[in-house]
């Protein structure tokens, strides 16, 4: 999976800070969708999850809320999976530019 | 498999609504007879869904000022600006509008889209932030994508999101540049400009205000929302258009900004695209002059417009927030909206059907656009129809109720 091999570019380890976000992420998509999800690495998060565009608006606006940040829409663009989104989140954070 | 496959899904939806019988996408009018009323179908029909605010579209000084300048100056410019040059009624058109907002530079473009286009693209570049309504018309959204500015989109009329958005940006180098709607386009909401222009002064953030259905309509003077809400010194760029209350076509953005004449080699939609035919600036400089100097027809744009409000709250339909010349009925579902809106057409009123993506929330509307042109009699017979569809369908079994919850 192409995802995670980036992912473990930036750092992250299955016990390490990705496994803390994935989680934090999957409790905002359950408030958002409201209904339980399972999500992995690889999940798509429009196609796995049946998201449409409004439902991805509200989710990624409850994300930048939670972790106090705002993703622009050309970053929003290439997110598909929830790897891609815990890689955003983790560079957002940081400061490290797109 | 053809090259356009890809919006499979989009044609799926698009089949289904033709498949009930209505094809918004191909709509024919047989004729146009006023600002008010044109054929379709072979059927007289009530137009209560143009943005024809003012209803200047058959003003007869309008149509003799492109007539006289189409016979002395030609049907069309036949190139850019840049290419084959400023006509007398280019120059003319914006003075006489720079000057009727008080500002001192004013642009004029082929469209409303192109002057977002052009103006988003030129004032943030690479660097740069953008901060969007997430309700913003398709052609901000474009203009966004036009240029390298990084863009951010806030929650819809909330100056608090917008305030938090710019506070995480502290420190980061860049212009900032806040896009807003005088008067949204689908629910006819307007944007809280006060609070708006607070968080810029704040914030040191460039404001734009577009201002496409509210010039004409809000302001002591027809301004708009910056006027009506007397911000107006906050507001560094307006755009607007000519389609809507001007009753002809094109755009433009004034500033006061002491460089703005920059854009002119800047600006890509402006420069590559032919200018305004001399019939089409002709009648918008006459309209312009109208709007100033005929304040009633603004008068009766909002009388117009609250009687089309309250008659639709009173048959126990659900409207916007703002009686304003937008009136929207939201819809309970996809089937309804499409069989009320083509009983609507069936018996002899025309308005909008508003589906999602062009909608926020993934509301569907029955979107009307009310004009001072509208008598008090076409008005009531629009609603009077509505209450026969409404009948019809079931909105009213248990008496006068919410629409948007009867089905
Ligand atoms: C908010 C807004 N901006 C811009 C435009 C574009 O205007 P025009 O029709 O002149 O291209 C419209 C109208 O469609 C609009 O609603």
């Amino acid at each position: 999976m192409r995802q995670n091999t980036q992912l473990a570019v930036v750092g992250g380890t299955e016990a390490g800070p990705n496994a803390s976000i994935r989680s934090e992420i999957s409790a905002i998509f359950e408030q958002v969708l409201n209904r339980p999800v399972s999500i992995e690495d690889d999940t798509d998060i429009v196609e796995d999850l049946g998201m449409d565009s409004l439902g991805v608006m509200n989710f990624v606006m409850a994300i930048e809320d939670y972790y106090d940040l705002s993703i622009p829409l050309d970053r929003i663009a290439q997110i598909q999976t929830v790897a891609d989104l815990i890689r955003a989140v983790q560079e957002l954070r940081s400061g490290v530019p797109a | 498999m053809t090259i356009l496959a890809k919006h499979a899904a989009l044609k799926q939806a698009y089949d289904a609504l033709k498949e009930s019988g209505v094809d918004p996408a191909h709509l024919k009018f047989d004729a146009i007879l006023s600002p008010t009323e044109g054929v379709l179908n072979g059927r007289r029909t009530i137009l209560m869904g143009t943005n024809n605010y003012l209803g200047l579209t058959f003003d007869p000084d309008c149509i003799e000022s492109a007539v006289d300048a189409t016979r002395s100056q030609g049907t069309g410019t036949t190139g850019s600006r840049m290419a084959n040059g400023t006509y007398m009624g280019h120059s003319a058109l914006e003075t006489a509008l720079a000057e009727f907002y008080g500002r001192k530079q004013c642009m004029v473009f082929s469209t409303g889209y192109q002057a977002n286009l052009g103006v988003l693209s030129s004032l943030v570049g690479r660097g740069d932030h953008l901060m969007l309504d997430a309700d913003s018309h398709a052609s901000i959204y474009d203009g966004s994508r036009l240029g390298q500015a990084e863009v951010i989109r806030f929650r819809h009329n909330s100056p608090d999101d917008l305030y938090k958005r710019l506070r995480r940006l502290e420190g980061a180098p860049g212009d900032r540049l806040i896009v807003v709607e005088g008067i949204y386009s689908m629910l006819g909401d307007t944007a809280p400009l006060k609070e708006i222009a607070a968080v810029k002064r704040e914030t040191g953030a460039y404001l734009l205000v577009d201002e496409a259905h509210s010039m004409g309509v809000l302001g002591e003077t027809g301004r708009g929302l910056a006027e009506a809400a007397g911000v107006e010194a906050d507001v560094d760029f307006i755009v607007g258009t000519f389609s809507k209350s001007l009753g002809s076509v094109g755009g433009f953005c004034v500033s006061d900004s002491p460089d703005f004449d920059i854009m002119r080699i800047v600006c890509r939609p402006y420069m590559f695209t032919a200018s305004l035919p001399p019939g089409v600036v002709a009648s918008t400089l006459t309209a312009l002059h109208k709007l100033q100097t005929e304040p009633h027809l603004r008068h009766t744009l909002m009388r117009n417009a609250q009687r089309l409000y309250d008659g639709l709250q009173r048959l126990g339909f659900e409207t916007g927030p703002e009686p304003n010349p937008i009136v929207a009925v939201p819809m309970p579902d996809q089937e309804t909206a499409v069989i009320f809106w083509k009983m609507l057409i069936e018996a002899g009123l025309y308005l909008n059907l508003a589906v999602p993506p062009a909608t926020p929330n993934n509301v569907r509307l029955l979107r009307t656009s009310i004009s001072a042109a509208h008598t008090f009699a076409q008005i009531d017979t629009a609603l009077d129809i509505f209450a026969e569809v409404g009948r019809q369908l079931g909105f009213f079994v248990e008496g006068p109720r919410r629409a948007a919850g009867a089905l």
